[in-house]
């Protein structure tokens, strides 16, 4: 379960507006199952019913895109992981954004799904070239930290450490936890609480 | 880079190590589950293999999907029934505790697990939840997490995480009536911002919070994460040991003056360095009401709906959002905005303080012609202990409704759902486009008490004329 995340490009897809939270990338009742399985069709689909068609997500030029441009705090909101995999279902492989929820974005690095940021002004610029020509390819590159669509290029920022996990292919974490099993057994030995209550580590 | 924090000193105690990437392997004390967000983790274990590695640090409940009116089983909806089991069955499966309904002490997870003395001052605590902060009022760290970390915990026990920093939030003096810990959380997110704790663990200090009791504590905590901060916590004390003492999963006998030696040596030194420092005045702060689609877009009671001119540059944009969507003007006061509906409860408001705040209000008068009102309670403990106080009979004299324990209209994933384009007053958490069951639903979030009143008239109103 482990594969290299250093280059994701594709056709872009531009959604404008901050605080968009996860009620809005996949409402409650779609959260009504056992597995993620189908939640590809309610990523943002109250949205795309009042928007009547109009919604990025389903405008026809915008189909087959795999990066996803946003502006400040999205994902804020519930921790629910059934966002990202929405997203990841419809086709999103990558975000670019100003900010993102915390969790939203540890969600986003566990599903190998790298979220990068970019000053406001740059990723408002991204948004009006998608805009104008949706075609375009559009290149997130974890190795050189930029985006690139045609002459357009900039910085952009990830936490170092998760960085190194999508470039190493290591970004699920899980292995790697359950490998220092021991190490694990002597911090929990540590801590007084261990021993205490009926709570108590065997 | 803070040091000498309470959550610098637990941070360390539970690092388990630093993963090749520089990220830590953080130890979890606590690992609690429920119904929407455990299944796939689950099943991720299973398609790889892998055993719970400390099933009795996991601790389950049921209370997204539950009905609040007929909870008998099988569930009418065939979905949520389809959860509940697969919960039971994972639970059986792993050997992990679980709070079913009928048990007893079943309810809102963040509620049940404080009263069962799970949450204790020092612990890592993690849930597939973001309102996993409300346990900070203990002096614990915790926060939400996502479903492949709920795999990570249960498989390992531990989290991969970056350090957060750490804001020491001050609020000072006494509150003035009418104003609760609900209002004093919504004018810090409102001062704040919605994204103002993005990479922060809120710390929660000053004289305002040291006089709350834990239930007021928890309200603050509850709502950091709608702050952006992923925790939030206040320093034990005398009131965190009080409300924990005797507790089923509090230490005992000779391990509980242990324990509280210890937790007195976690508590933020008195030259603790923070990243940042704010300061508030209790005095300033006034009964609070959301009008938009964020909880950081709050006025005070008397306040008016903000022109865009008055808001940053930035905020203008989900303004013009939330006018659209609310169908509120600029300008147009908060207070007399006709309520359609009223809910009292979630993880937010939903304990037994909260319920008598609201009950004070509803005591010989009665809810108004056209408005829905219901009191969900946050756990059956909860409820337990309201009926034998005859606050269930107080609320239903005055046209409440009177509910089982579970999250009900706080996200609607169970049958209580707003309408349309009904507005409701509501004591949870989080008023999203949508959160509360109608993707044109409207929700204006405020205090117990001010849903009270505001089922009482009828209208959004101040509660200091009914106290
Ligand atoms: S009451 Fe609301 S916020 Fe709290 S756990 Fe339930 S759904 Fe989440």
């Amino acid at each position: 379960m482990v594969s290299e995340v250093k280059i994701v490009s594709g056709r872009a897809v531009p959604l404008i507006g901050d605080d968009i939270d996860t009620d809005r990338i996949i409402p409650a009742r779609y959260l009504k199952a056992v597995t993620f399985d189908g939640l590809g069709e309610g990523v943002f689909i109250d949205d795309r019913k009042a928007l009547n068609g109009e919604h990025p997500f389903d405008q026809p030029q915008y189909q087959g895109a795999t990066v996803l441009v946003v502006n400040r705090n999205f994902g804020c909101g519930s921790s629910r992981e059934h966002a990202p995999q929405a997203l990841a279902k419809w086709g999103i492989r990558a975000l670019i954004g100003e900010s993102f929820a915390e969790i939203f974005f540890g969600n986003c690095v566990a599903m190998g799904i790298p979220c990068v940021t970019a000053d406001a002004a740059n990723v408002k610029q991204l948004q009006e070239l998608i805009t104008a020509n949706s075609q375009a390819d559009v290149t997130v590159n974890l190795e050189t930290l930029q985006v690139q669509s045609g002459n357009f290029s900039t910085p952009v920022t990830i936490g170092e450490g998760t960085r190194s996990t999508f470039i190493a292919g290591t970004w699920d974490a899980c292995g790697q936890l359950v490998a220092n099993t021991d190490q694990i057994r002597v911090t929990a030995a540590k801590l007084p609480y261990v021993g205490w209550g009926n709570l108590a580590a065997s | 880079m803070s040091k000498g924090t309470l959550f610098d000193k637990v941070w360390d105690l539970h690092t388990v190590g630093t993963l090749p990437s520089g990220l830590t392997q953080l130890f979890i004390g606590l690992h609690l589950i429920h119904e929407v967000t455990s299944p796939q983790a689950f099943a991720m274990l299973r398609e790889r293999g892998l055993k719970v590695l400390f099933p009795e640090r996991t601790v389950a409940t049921v209370d997204h999907i539950v009905p609040t009116d007929n909870q008998a089983r099988p569930f009418i909806d065939s979905l949520a029934e389809e959860m509940i089991e697969a919960l039971e069955q994972n639970c059986q499966e792993n050997g992990i505790t679980f709070y079913n309904i009928g048990s007893g002490s079943q309810g809102i997870v963040h509620v049940i697990a404080p009263e069962l003395g799970l949450t204790q001052p020092g612990l890592t605590i993690a849930c597939g939840d973001s309102h996993t902060s409300s346990h900070g009022a203990f002096g614990a760290i915790a926060f939400g997490i996502g479903t492949s970390q709920v795999r990570d915990v249960l498989a390992s026990q531990t989290l991969a995480l970056t350090k957060l920093k750490v804001r020491k939030i001050e609020v000072n003096g006494i509150l003035n009536p009418g104003v609760y810990a609900k209002d004093v959380i919504l004018h810090l997110i409102r001062t704040l911002g919605v994204k103002g704790g993005v990479g922060y663990a809120y710390e929660f200090a000053g004289t305002t919070f040291l006089a709350m009791n834990m239930e007021e504590r928890m309200t603050v905590c509850n709502m950091a994460i709608e702050g952006g901060a992923r925790c939030g916590y206040v320093n034990p004390d005398q009131i965190t040991y009080e409300y924990l003492k005797g507790r089923d999963f509090a230490p005992k006998d000779a391990d509980w003056d242990k324990a509280v030696a210890w937790w007195e040596s976690l508590k933020s030194n008195a030259d603790a360095e923070y990243d940042d420092v704010v300061v508030f005045n209790a005095a300033d702060i006034p009964p609070t009401v959301t009008w938009g689609i964020t909880p950081g877009q709050g006025i005070g009671i008397n306040q008016f709906v903000p022109k865009p001119e008055e808001l940053a540059e930035e905020d203008r944009f989900v303004a013009e959002e939330a006018y659209r969507y609310m169908d509120l003007f600029p300008g147009q006061p908060i207070k007399g905005t006709k309520i359609d509906v009223c809910f009292i409860g979630s993880c937010t408001n939903g304990r037994i303080s909260d319920l008598r705040e609201a009950a004070k209000i509803a005591q010989g008068r009665h809810v108004a012609e056209g408005v829905k009102a219901f009191v969900v309670p946050g756990s059956e403990r909860v409820k337990k202990a309201a009926e034998a106080e005859g606050l269930d009979k107080i609320f239903q004299a005055a046209g409440f409704e009177w509910r089982e324990p579970g999250c009900s209209m706080c996200l609607a994933m169970n049958p209580d759902k707003l309408q349309g384009r009904q507005i409701s007053a509501s004591s949870s958490n989080r008023n999203f486009k949508g959160r509360q069951g109608s993707s044109s639903g409207r929700t204006l979030l405020m205090s117990p008490a001010m849903v009270a009143t505001a089922a009482i008239k009828g209208e959004v109103s101040d509660v200091r004329e009914l106290l």
